[in-house]
C-alpha cells in the first residue's frame, strides 16, 4: 500500500504568541514550530497500515524552508520519502489553493490513500484535505477515530466521530483521503538511529514551476478568502469576579446560573 | 505535564544540528511522557524503574555513539544531549544509561573480542541485557591503582578473588566488567550473572540516586573461562578511558539536573506572594540567585559544547573532561542548593524536584572522581606535578606532630 501523509507545520500550541506588524498574522520569528497534532496521528496510522501491508510512506508538507525540520522528524520517525513543496508562490493560501498544490504534487504518482489530520492547530480551516479529496475525485472521511484494512486494502473500515458523541462506522474504497483526529493512537518516538537515518533518505523538493502550475492558482494569489486580520479576544469583558468564602461564592454562583445565564 | 522548553539564554541552540536538535527534543519528549510521572514515586520507594528499560533500549538510549550493530552513531554533543535531558529528570536515570553506555558498552566495544561484542553489544543496546562496572572497593576509591582484587590463571581459565563496592546496577546486571589485578597489571574480565562465586547484594540507606541500585560485588575463587578476559585490555588505564567516557556525558548529564533546579526556582519565585502581594521574584537578593544560577548553566553550556565538538574531533583530552565534570556538577550542585532555598519549605518536599537533585548530585559530586580529584587531574596538568599521592617527607612534619600529641 503507497501512502501519502500531508503534514503541516504549525507554531507550538504552548508558545506565546504576538501579532505581526501587519495584524494579518503572528509574529513568526523566534516562534518556535512543531509538526500539527492531528497529522502526527495520521503520520502514526500511515506508518501502522504500512507496516501491516509492507507498503510505503512518503511525507509531504508545503511551507517555507522550516518544514524541513517538521519532514525531517517525519523520515526519522520512519516515512520513506518526503515531498517539500517550496516557493514564495505558495505562501498564504487558502485552503483550495493549497490543496491544488497538494494535488498537483500527489498527481504525480499513484497512491491508495493520502492521510492527513483532521485540522490545523494554527488556522483550523479543516478543509484542504475535503478540497483536495474534491481535485483527486476520491471518497473521504473527516474526524476518523480509527481505520481498519479491509480485502487487502481494497477498502476500509472507518470509524468516524459524528455530533452527539455517536460513532458512524463507514466502508470507503480506495484511493480515498482519510483525515484523522488526534488520539486515535499512539504516535512512537523516533529512535536516535532513525533520526540518523533521515538524513540519507529522499528529500524533495518542488516548485510550482516543478509542477507546471501558474502561480495565479496557488498561494495568496490563488485564493479567495483573505485574512484581514487576526487579533486576541479581548480580556475581561463577560467575566465577573465572584468574591467571598467558598459557600458564599458558591450560592452566589448558582443564583447567577440560574438567573443570569439561565442554565441551570 | 507541561513540556520543559529548555534554557538557552544565549541563542545556543542554533550552534546545534538539526539533528542534534531532534535527539534533544525526543528524548526530552520520552523524559517527559513517561519518566517524570513516575521519578518521585521511584525516588521514595528507591526502586530503579526497570519497566522503561526495553523502550529506552528502543529508543537507542544505549550504546547511542557507536555506529555498528543497527546502534546510531550519534556524535558526541548529541549524547551529550541526551544524557542533559535525563538527569534533568534525575542523576539515577542518567546514571542507569551512563553505566550501560560508557563503562559496559564502551569497553566491550573497544576491548572485547569479537565475539564478546557480537554477543553482548546487541543485547545491551537493546536493553534485554544489563550491564554494570566494578572497578571501586572498600579500600579504595579514588586510587583505584591500589585495587586488592585479583584474578590469577588457572588452567585454561581464571579465578578472580576479592570484591568490589558502590557497583551502580550491580544487583540488575546480567553481566559485569570487573577490572583485577594480575601478573600483567590491571585487566578487565566480563563475569556473568549466575557464576559460581560471584555474589552481589543491594547498599541500603542510600539519602542519594534512590532511584538507582547500587550494590556490592563478592569474588570468592570464582572461575571464569579463559575468554572471559577483555583482551585488549593492559593495564588501569583501560578503565580509565571508560571513566572518560562516562565523565564527559556526566558533565552534560550535571546541567540538566542544574536546569531542573534553576527553572523550578525560576517558576515559583514568579508566582510564590510574600510581602504586599508581591511575588518573591521582586527581591534583588531572590533575582541574584536566579542570575547565578543562568549565568553558569550557560557557561557550562558553552564549555560542554566545545568539550563535544573537540571529542567528535577525538582531540578532546582527560583533563579537559576533568574541567567539565568537576566545573558543571558543582554548578548543578550550587543551583540545587540555590533553588532549595527560594522554595523555602517547599524546598524540602518531593511534591518539588529540587530536594532529590540536591541529594542526587552529592553521589555525581564524589564518583567518577571527586570533585577535589578533578582539580588534582586540572592542576597536574598545567603544573607538571601530580599532588595525588605526596612525597614522604611533606607529610612527616605533621605524622611527627600527630605521634607527639598521642
Ligand atoms: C551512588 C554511587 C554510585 C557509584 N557507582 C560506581 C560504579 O558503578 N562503579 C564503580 O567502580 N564505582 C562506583 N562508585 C564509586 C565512586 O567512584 C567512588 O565513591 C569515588 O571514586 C570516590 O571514592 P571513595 O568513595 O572511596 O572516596 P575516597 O577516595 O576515600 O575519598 C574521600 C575524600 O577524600 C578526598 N581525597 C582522596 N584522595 C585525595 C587526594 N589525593 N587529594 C585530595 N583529596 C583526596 C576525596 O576527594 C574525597 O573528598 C559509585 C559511588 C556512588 C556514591
Amino acid at each position: 500500500m503507497r501512502i501519502a501523509v500531508c503534514i503541516k507545520q504549525v507554531p507550538d500550541t504552548e508558545a506565546r504568541l504576538r501579532l505581526r506588524k501587519d495584524g494579518r498574522w503572528v509574529d513568526e520569528e523566534d516562534l518556535p514550530f512543531v509538526i500539527n497534532e492531528s497529522d502526527e496521528y495520521a503520520l502514526e496510522e500511515a506508518l501502522t497500515l504500512a507496516e501491516k501491508t509492507g507498503g510505503e510512506v512518503v511525507v509531504l508538507s508545503l511551507g517555507p524552508a522550516r518544514v524541513k525540520e517538521a519532514l525531517r522528524k517525519a523520515l526519522a520517525l520512519g516515512a520513506q520519502r518526503a515531498v517539500h513543496l517550496q516557493d514564495e508562490a505558495f505562501e498564504g493560501g487558502d485552503a483550495p489553493a493549497t490543496a491544488r498544490a497538494l494535488h498537483a504534487a500527489l498527481s504525480r504518482e499513484s497512491f491508495d490513500l493520502v492521510l492527513t489530520g483532521s485540522q490545523s492547530d494554527d488556522n483550523g480551516y479543516g478543509a484542504t484535505a475535503s478540497v483536495l479529496a474534491g481535485l483527486l475525485g476520491w471518497p473521504h472521511a473527516w474526524l476518523v477515530m480509527g481505520v481498519e484494512l479491509e480485502e487487502g486494502g481494497a477498502s476500509l473500515k472507518v470509524v468516524r466521530e459524528m455530533e452527539s458523541g455517536m460513532n458512524e462506522i463507514v466502508r470507503i474504497a480506495t484511493p480515498a483521503v482519510i483525515e484523522v483526529q488526534a488520539g486515535i493512537n499512539h504516535p512512537r518516538y523516533a529512535s536516535l538511529k532513525g533520526i540518523m537515518q533521515a538524513k540519507r533518505k529522499p528529500q524533495e523538493v518542488l516548485t510550482a514551476a516543478d509542477l507546471g502550475l501558474d502561480p495565479a492558482v496557488v498561494g495568496a494569489a490563488g485564493s479567495r478568502l483573505e485574512v484581514v486580520s487576526v487579533a486576541f479576544p479581548s480580556t475581561g469583558a463577560g467575566a465577573q469576579m465572584i468574591e467571598g468564602d467558598a459557600a458564599t461564592a458558591a450560592r452566589v454562583l448558582v443564583e447567577k446560573l440560574r438567573n443570569e445565564a439561565r442554565v441551570l | 505535564m507541561s513540556r520543559f522548553s529548555g534554557v538557552d539564554f544565549l541563542e545556543l541552540d542554533p550552534l546545534l544540528t538539526e539533528e542534534e536538535r531532534l535527539v534533544r527534543d525526543t528524548v526530552r519528549t520520552f523524559v517527559d511522557d513517561r519518566v517524570m510521572p513516575i521519578i518521585e514515586e521511584c525516588h521514595r520507594e528507591a526502586r530503579f524503574p526497570l519497566e522503561l528499560v526495553s523502550e529506552m533500549g528502543a529508543l537507542n538510549l544505549f550504546g547511542a555513539t557507536i555506529d555498528e550493530y543497527g546502534l546510531p552513531g550519534l556524535s558526541n554533543v548529541a549524547y551529550g544531549l541526551t544524557m542533559q535531558e535525563l538527569e534533568r529528570c534525575d542523576s539515577g536515570i542518567r546514571s542507569f544509561v551512563s553505566v550501560q553506555s560508557a563503562l559496559v558498552m564502551y569497553p566491550i566495544y573497544a576491548f572485547g573480542s569479537q565475539e564478546q561484542k557480537d554477543r553482548w553489544i546487541p543485547a545491551l543496546g537493546s536493553g534485554k541485557a544489563i550491564g554494570c562496572f566494578g572497578l571501586t572497593e572498600p579500600d579504595f576509591g579514588s586510587n583505584p591503582g591500589g585495587m586488592l582484587t585479583t584474578a590469577r590463571r588457572d588452567g585454561d581459565g581464571w579465578v578472580l578473588n576479592g570484591s568490589k563496592q558502590w557497583i551502580t546496577n550491580g544487583t540488575l546486571a546480567d553481566i559485569a566488567v570487573v577490572w583485577a589485578q594480575t601478573d600483567e597489571g590491571v585487566r578487565g574480565f566480563l563475569v556473568e550473572k549466575g557464576t559460581p562465586g560471584f555474589t552481589s547484594s543491594d547498599q541500603h540507606g542510600k539519602f542519594s540516586l534512590r532511584a538507582s541500585v547500587t550494590s556490592e560485588l563478592g569474588f570468592q575463587d570464582c572461575r571464569i573461562p579463559a575468554d572471559a578476559i577483555l583482551p585488549k585490555t593492559t593495564g588501569l588505564k583501560n578503565a580509565l578511558m571508560c571513566l572518560n567516557q562516562a565523565r564527559y556525558g556526566i558533565a552534560w548529564g550535571a546541567l540538566g539536573s542544574a536546569m531542573e533546579t534553576y527553572t523550578t526556582a525560576l517558576d515559583y519565585a514568579k508566582q510564590r506572594i510574600q510581602f504586599g502581594g508581591q511575588p518573591i521574584a521582586c527581591h534583588q537578593l531572590v533575582q541574584e540567585k536566579l542570575v547565578w544560577m543562568v549565568s553558569e548553566i550557560t557557561k557550562g553550556q558553552l564549555l560542554v559544547l566545545q568539550m563535544g565538538r573537540l571529542k567528535d574531533a577525538d582531540r578532546l583530552r582527560h583533563y579537559q573532561i576533568s574541567l567539565g565534570k568537576r566545573n558543571n556538577v558543582w554548578v548543578a550542585r550550587e543551583c540545587a542548593k540555590l533553588a532549595r532555598e527560594i522554595l523555602g519549605a517547599n524546598g524540602i518536599v518531593d511534591d518539588y524536584p529540587v530536594i532529590r537533585h540536591m541529594l542526587n548530585i552529592e553521589s555525581v559530586y564524589t564518583y567518577e572522581g571527586t570533585h577535589d580529584i578533578h582539580g588534582l587531574v586540572i592542576g597536574e596538568h598545567i603544573t607538571g606535578i601530580p599532588a595525588y599521592n605526596p612525597p614522604e617527607r611533606t607529610v612527616k612534619a605533621p605524622r611527627k606532630v600527630l605521634e607527639d600529641a598521642r
